[in-house]
């Protein structure tokens, strides 16, 4: 059977199985469409979590950026993981305790305002459009690649996927899908690094392989052989940075602290049992994620050893079949300068033959490596599992904030149960439908804002939450000023030497030598002090606010997530 | 449960929390990024210790790092009498 027709097959029978778990989980009640009546089990929260975190990105273009980047691609590794201790140790239980639906939620009433609720609502929906415009956009990237179909019809497919079981299920429904979904990714994930793996050193584990020795005969290490074909090329040596290091510092903070922060994955914590539940789903969370995050620079370091072993110096001519197929998307790009027929792929941009680009080191890594025409299938299923788990996850924070946040607690809060309901769908399809056009018209700025919607995020809700569960004395006006403060100066910063903006700047003008993409962690230290200094010169927050601490501190009588 | 036990609780807590962030930073921070090209003379298998660290064993201590906070949070819980049914 040939390529094309495992695909259908397969990428087939994923959809039947969400669209069914979809119907089978049908939300009856706001609770369940909010936060899946808070009746998950905590492994079954820690695979949908990890469903909703891994998005296209990671599953199809981080293994490919940390094979071009080489050690500085531990940022994202360290940045994307380290979040979850933060999340299990500051967050995920108080907030669990607390016991409503949304972050909004929280800030409203822990700062007895609506004006920091509609701060953090605005926050919310920035940081969220942000992220599902990407995931749109690669749901329609791996179908057209797959399936052959335009970009935009593969869209189209994605968000009547999600649609379906999204304004159906709501957050119960996306969670059993996301379950599914985190099987679906991590198998086509696993296999391919397997068999690589296998090939590449003689381990079948790839975090065994990454460590281990080549099987070419040389018997040196495998990281050592990259390094000195990394020399050999003119490049810097794949295990050492060329990012300064307080660069490397500043990004990896800013992306954990961010990835604590972000709306999709705090509300998650809300939907299991009890508090001692939120703490050990985190763990799960973060253990399903590390299986593909410590995979992943093995793929990369094998798929970057691979690759210059079959191009480097090579006859363009004898390139295998996969090469060509891939210079027909465009992805491979090869023009031989100095027309001896060979290609030249060196450090050096004048003499440089070939470019490629980094989502070929997953995509095509079962080509690469030779391997069965149902696993290049498999990878396909996988990359849409990874995209389109994520983009539920983002758009239901959307349609909350528009039921709950604005129309339930703000505009009318007499609201009926059913009529709530009956926003919820609106807001999730009204989510969808934003989410789409911007996955057929995408913005030139998304994929410059992507990354920094985690220096939004660090910028504004973590301190805001940190600080109203940890420091009694906090009120009202710090969080505001605070979250204020954080956000206009990460924007600022971002608009000025990302967008060129506010007169523009080259990276020599960066503050501290820290790149947008790490300021994240200057303007929340920045959040901090304001957030410190106001507080203490305003009153303090009521005695039934301070109550409200006392008991989020305290694990017992969590109860069921309730609505007030 | 009496004030003075909740504040003795919250202490104990958050002594946890400052432990386990504090070995969060050392192996990510310290072992991954500032001490990266020193410990890069050791070796673990074929790889650099400091490329090591930043790239796997820290996410491996980030996982156990909440493991050990569940089970440390569990028994606290129960020593204070605050636990979940």
């Amino acid at each position: 059977m040939s390529v094309q027709t495992w695909t259908f097959i397969i990428v087939g029978l994923t959809f039947a199985l969400y669209i069914g778990i979809a119907i089978w989980a049908r939300a009856g009640s706001t609770s369940e469409f909010y936060v899946a009546g808070g009746g998950v089990p905590p492994i079954a929260n820690g695979m949908a979590t990890a469903a909703d975190w891994m998005s296209a990105a990671s599953f199809i273009s981080m293994a490919g950026l940390i094979s071009f980047m080489g050690y500085d691609g531990g940022v994202f590794l360290m940045g994307w993981t380290g979040g979850y201790v933060l999340l299990a140790l500051l967050l995920a239980p108080y907030l669990r305790k607390f016991g409503k639906f949304t972050v909004p939620d929280f800030i409203g009433d822990r700062y007895y305002s609506n004006v920091a609720r509609t701060v953090a609502v605005i926050c919310a929906i920035i940081v969220s459009f942000t992220y599902v415009a990407g995931q749109m956009r690669g749901v329609g990237v791996v179908f057209s690649r797959f399936l052959e179909v335009d970009i935009n019809i593969g869209v189209y497919i994605g968000m009547a996927i999600v649609f379906f079981y999204a304004v159906l299920g709501g957050m119960k429904g996306i969670t059993y899908t996301q379950v599914a979904q985190y099987c679906v990714l991590i198998f086509a994930y696993m296999v391919p690094a397997f068999f690589i793996s296998m090939a590449m050193t003689g381990h079948v584990m790839p975090q065994i392989g990454l460590i281990g020795d080549v099987t070419d005969g040389s018997g040196m290490a495998l990281l050592d052989k990259l390094d000195q074909l990394h020399r050999d090329l003119g490049f810097a040596e794949y295990t050492n940075g060329s990012k300064k290091m307080i660069d490397v510092f500043a990004i990896t903070f800013a992306l954990m602290v961010g990835t604590a922060g972000l709306p999709h994955v705090i509300v998650r914590f809300f939907t299991v049992p009890r508090v001692k539940d939120a703490r050990v789903s985190a763990g799960w969370a973060l253990l399903f994620i590390a299986i593909l995050y410590t995979t992943a620079p093995a793929i990369a370091a094998f798929a970057r050893t691979n690759l210059i072993n079959t191009v480097s110096e090579k006859e363009y001519a004898a390139m295998p079949e996969w090469f060509m197929k891939w210079e027909e998307t465009g992805l491979i790009k090869f023009d031989d300068k100095n027309k001896d027929g060979l290609i030249q792929y060196v450090a050096n941009k004048d003499a440089n033959e070939l470019t490629i680009d980094r989502d070929i080191m997953v995509l095509a890594n079962p080509e690469i490596a030779n391997l069965p025409a149902w696993v290049i299938a498999l990878v396909a299923a996988g990359g849409l599992a990874a995209a389109l788990s994520t983009a539920a996850g983002l758009l239901l924070v959307i349609s909350t904030a528009i039921s709950r946040d604005l129309i339930k607690m703000q505009i009318k809060p007499d609201i009926s149960e059913k009529g709530e309901l009956m926003w919820a769908r609106i807001g999730a399809v009204f989510a969808v439908i934003v989410a789409g056009y911007f996955g057929i018209h995408p913005p030139g700025f998304v994929a410059a804002t992507v990354a920094l919607a985690f220096g939004l995020a660090a910028a504004s809700f973590f301190p805001a939450i940190v600080l109203g569960i940890f420091d009694k004395r906090m009120n009202r006006e710090g969080a505001v000023a605070g979250m204020v403060v954080g956000i206009s100066l990460m924007l600022f910063y971002m608009i000025k030497y990302k967008l060129q903006g506010f007169g523009g700047g080259t990276p020599d003008d960066w503050w501290f030598g820290i790149s947008p993409e790490g300021f994240g962690t200057v303007a929340m230290i920045v959040n901090m002090v304001v957030s410190f200094t106001v507080s203490r010169a305003t009153a303090p927050p009521p005695q039934e606010v301070q109550d409200i601490v006392e008991d989020i501190r305290i694990p017992r009588g969590a109860g069921d997530a309730h609505v007030h | 449960m009496s004030g003075k036990d909740l504040k003795q609780y919250w202490k104990e807590n958050i002594r946890y929390v400052l432990i386990l962030l504090a070995v969060w930073f050392l192996v990510s921070y310290v072992f991954g990024i500032f001490m990266a090209d020193s410990l890069n003379s050791v070796r673990v298998g074929g790889a650099k210790l400091g490329f090591w660290f930043a790239q796997q064993g820290s996410i491996y201590v980030f996982v156990i790092l909440i493991f050990v906070y569940v089970r440390l949070m569990n028994k606290l819980d129960k020593k204070y009498d605050v636990d979940e049914q």
